[in-house]
């Protein structure tokens, strides 16, 4: 739940949010506008880099509905940030898959990497540590999202890399951090080694 | 029509009806706590899971639909096992507190769990505490027992329109709460305590006064506005302490206003519980017989210059006790409009909600002339935003701008619009002219001004223009506020020969030509009006009526008699007697029927049963209880001539705050305090103000 202190006390969408927010609106027909929720969230924290009960105001405005339906849909999901957050949001999926495949140690590791515990902002505002729902990954748990990137295949070792390097300042690669390509088996292909996309053999 | 079995027992039913409607109409019992057959289907509480022949799974059956030849069981050992299952999750967080709960012993988590709950917990990690939330002086929360079915979240957006609460946070994490800065304020905020299975939201003016199994319940009707809704009272001892509703598909439902459910504490404060005298400007208690000693002597010398004034609760017993009682006096100045309304009463379906309450429902357009019906008569508000949700009804409203929590075109505030609707340059005219089923309800707020008559003319001219009146429909309704007023209208409590209405009474009073003024629980009067006159105050509050008082008969509240009141759409009902007036209070015909005896002028009625043939000899209004009497369009009705300046407003400011019984109730007080005079309040900004 909210921090009431962060709490600003307007919100207004930049002139180029607002046209993306039209857009979003006019893809649902008339008197169905607050299918537009989600995406309109999402702008809002796109702008702010959180969801301020002033901006859900101001999308309940627009889309007709209760400010309170909007707080349900904001509080639900996890994507959407109550509070601000620093400027990595470290999201680390603690759900079941994930947790088999060693989710414990992830969240270990990087709350000793941050130096933070869940729900924190690290002093310097550059990190913000979250425990989410599970985020459509588990092929490659676990994982977990910085920003809009997707850190998978971790284990405490490479979870600790992936956040250093972001606090050097460098932007790691995304995707798997234990040289798989995408979902395939590690190690590499173990079947239909020997067709290619063209259709011919290899 | 699906044609489906439910435990062996064949049922046809319409299509898209759910698996537990077709079990209700069945009789066949299937525990439920979400689910509500006036709120939408939700589906999360998981308690009504059944078999179903060929589904892999249990299935809620809220939710399912009945399918041709579906096979439903619901009493099987796997139907017992999955509900077992769920009664367990929900009993993982409830702390399980009911021997200090409000809501023990007419819980439904409480009974359910007698049937599915295990006598002993697997889990071993604490259960969630949740905060309490502010629901306002009306409503007590326990959020910790809440177990998340959202009745009250669907309730007050549904029914109520005012879309305060709601579900934050998943999971685990989920909590019921209201949108920060928000009041729950409804009117109708009392009936989520109903709606609420668990005991997360109780009564909270009487919260911890009493266990549910130790209460008396009798079944009465309310008049506390004009509506009349089915009420039970629960009491103990000599007093009330709860009013709940009873279902009236007719009248309301299952609903009621929270005036009529919380102002209940206001029968205990400033009771008038004996006869008082003024001696030296000083009120002293007195015996009866020495209180009617004097006011036989004030009659004797006042002679015919005799007036009675009803006021909005006066019973039908006492009001025709009281006229029969001044006729044999020979004094015609009698009246039941307190306020001035200008109904006369000669035609009777000048003065009825003639579409009657349910039959709002099947109107298509609809006029609001000078009423806030959310503020005169919350539930049937509810029923008006009920039609508007059905979709094609088309509102609109002459008067102020305000939430009604339905969609309706402001036409403006003052009469001229009326006048233009009349003479069809108004396209709103259009719009009525063209539905099937037209309907205007016109409030006090506009009869009640001095042009009311003038209004009340343009309304009929407009109802006839439209054609809202026609065979099987009459869409012309006036919206009371006064419990007592149709009742009055139907059996005559109006000005006889050579008086015109109330400030005709109090101006001849205050002339001398009125030397004794009997009120009849009227405290609306303007007091000082009324001169000099010997002022007899015979009601249940020590309200302004009293204060102004030279004798006061101490009378009985609505709870406290046997009595017929009248509702709006001119429906004879009774209360019942379900405590005894305080101290030496008394029935009011009964006082006026032993006032008579020391007159010298004896009524020809002294029982119950005497006066109701009396009563249903003045109206067959009166011999037909709890049936809607109809009454024939008839003639013309109101007064020609041209309507004056000003907004045409709702006659009620304070919505907490009507009557005796409320202005005395603290709790009353600390509605007005908390969220001002309901909606629309002119003084103080409120969550639901529009």
């Amino acid at each position: 739940m909210s921090d009431m202190n962060h709490e600003p006390a307007s919100f207004a969408f930049t002139a180029e949010t607002l046209e993306k927010a039209k857009a979003f609106i006019a893809k649902y027909p008339a008197g169905r506008q607050q299918s537009a929720v989600m995406p309109l969230l999402d702008l809002a924290q796109r702008q702010e880099g959180w969801v301020s009960r002033a901006a859900m105001e101001v999308i309940a405005e627009m889309l007709d509905m209760a400010p309170i339906r909007v707080e349900e849909v904001a509080t639900f999901y996890t994507m959407y940030n109550r509070k601000p957050v620093g400027t990595f949001h470290v999201q680390v999926c603690t759900n079941l898959p994930c947790m088999l495949r060693g989710s414990d140690d992830v969240v270990a590791a990087a709350k000793e990497a941050l130096g933070v515990d869940f729900g924190d902002m690290t002093a310097d505002g550059k990190f913000t540590l979250s425990e989410v729902e599970c985020l459509g990954a588990c092929v490659n748990a676990p994982m977990m999202q910085i920003n809009d990137d997707y850190y998978e295949d971790l284990d405490a070792a490479s979870t600790k890399a992936v956040l250093e390097a972001f606090k050097r300042g460098e932007t790691p690669k995304p995707g798997p951090q234990n040289g798989r390509q995408f979902s395939c088996p590690k190690g590499g292909a173990t079947s239909l080694t020997e067709l290619t996309f063209e259709g011919g053999k290899a | 029509m699906p044609k489906l079995t439910i435990d062996g027992r064949e049922i046809e039913v319409e299509a898209g009806t759910t698996i537990i409607q077709a079990a209700d109409q069945l009789g066949i019992e299937i525990p439920r706590f979400c689910y509500h057959e006036r709120l939408a289907i939700a589906g999360n509480c998981r308690m009504c899971l059944v078999e179903v022949e060929k589904m892999p799974k249990p299935v809620a059956s809220c939710a399912q639909p009945v399918g041709e030849g579906m096979v439903v069981k619901t009493n099987t050992a796997g139907v017992r096992k999955a509900r077992q299952g769920v009664m367990e999750f929900l009993l993982l967080n409830h702390p399980l507190d009911c021997p200090i709960c409000d809501q023990g012993g007419e819980c439904d988590l409480q009974d359910q769990a007698v049937a599915y709950g295990s006598d002993k917990g697997r889990c071993q990690e604490g259960k969630r505490a949740v905060p309490d939330k502010d629901y306002g002086p009306l409503v007590q929360t326990m959020m910790t027992r809440c177990i998340q079915c959202t009745r009250c979240v669907r309730f007050i957006a549904e029914i109520a329109g005012t879309p305060v609460l709601g579900g934050l946070g998943r999971g685990e994490h989920l909590e019921i709460t209201r949108y920060v800065g928000a009041a729950v304020s409804s009117e109708l905020s009392g009936n989520l305590i109903d709606l609420c299975p668990v005991g997360a939201l109780t009564n909270k003016p009487a919260s911890y006064t009493y266990r549910s199994w130790e209460l008396k319940k009798t079944e009465s009707i309310d008049a506390m506005d004009a509506l009349g809704s089915s009420i039970r009272l629960d009491t103990r001892g000599n007093e009330v302490i709860r009013v709940l509703p009873r279902v009236n598909e007719d009248v309301n439902e299952e609903w009621l206003s929270d005036r009529s459910r919380f102002a209940v504490d206001g029968l205990k404060r400033q009771r008038l519980d004996r006869p008082y005298v003024r001696k030296d400007g000083k009120l002293v208690a007195v015996t009866w017989n020495e209180a009617f000693a004097v006011i036989a002597a004030k009659v004797k010398a006042a002679g015919t210059k005799i007036a009675v004034i009803a006021g909005d609760q006066a019973d039908a017993e006492a009001m025709i006790a009281y006229k029969d009682l001044l006729a044999s006096l020979g004094s015609q100045a009698i009246d039941c409009r307190q306020d001035g309304a200008k109904l006369d009463g000669s035609v009777r379906a000048s003065y009825l909600f003639n579409s009657t309450v349910a039959g709002i429902e099947q109107a298509d357009a609809l006029l609001m002339i000078g009423t806030n019906p959310r503020k005169e008569s919350p539930v049937l508000n509810a029923r008006i935003r009920k039609r508007w949700q059905k979709g094609g009804f088309k509102a609109a409203r002459i008067g102020h701008k305000g939430d009604l929590t339905f969609k309706y075109e402001h036409l403006g505030d003052d009469a001229s619009v009326l006048k233009a609707l009349v003479d069809g340059k108004h396209p709103f005219f259009e719009t009525l002219k063209n539905a099937a089923k037209p309907a205007l309800i016109i409030g006090q707020g506009a009869l009640s001004r001095p042009d009311g008559a003038v209004l009340l003319g343009l309304a009929r001219k407009l109802a006839d223009a439209t054609g809202m009146v026609k065979d099987g429909w009459n869409g012309f309704n006036v919206l009371h506020t006064a419990a007592a007023r149709v009742g009055g209208l139907d059996l005559g409590f109006v000005p006889g020969q050579g008086w015109r209405d109330v400030d005709h009474i109090a101006d001849a009073a205050h002339k001398g030509d009125i030397a004794v003024v009997f009120l009849l629980g009227a405290d609306e009067v303007e007091m000082k009006s009324l001169g000099e006159a010997f002022v007899v105050y015979q009601g249940s509050h020590g309200d302004a009526g009293a204060h102004r008082a030279d004798v006061i008969l101490p009378g009985a509240a609505y709870t406290e008699k046997s009595a017929t009141y009248v509702n709006l759409e001119g429906r004879a009902q009774q209360t019942r007697l379900a405590v005894f007036p305080p101290g030496e209070a008394k029935e009011d015909w009964r006082i006026v029927r032993a006032l008579s005896d020391v007159l010298g002028k004896p009524l020809p009625y002294d029982s119950l049963k005497a006066v109701r043939e009396r009563l249903a000899k003045a109206s067959p209004v009166f011999a037909a209880i709890g049936q809607v009497t109809t009454a024939a369009w008839g003639a013309s009705f109101g007064a020609e001539g041209s309507a004056g300046d000003g907004a045409l407003v709702t006659n009620i400011d304070n919505f907490y705050q009507t009557d005796p019984i409320s202005r005395a109730s603290k709790t009353m007080a600390e509605c007005t305090a908390a969220f001002g005079g309901g909606c629309n309040h002119k003084h103080k900004k409120t969550g639901t103000n529009g």
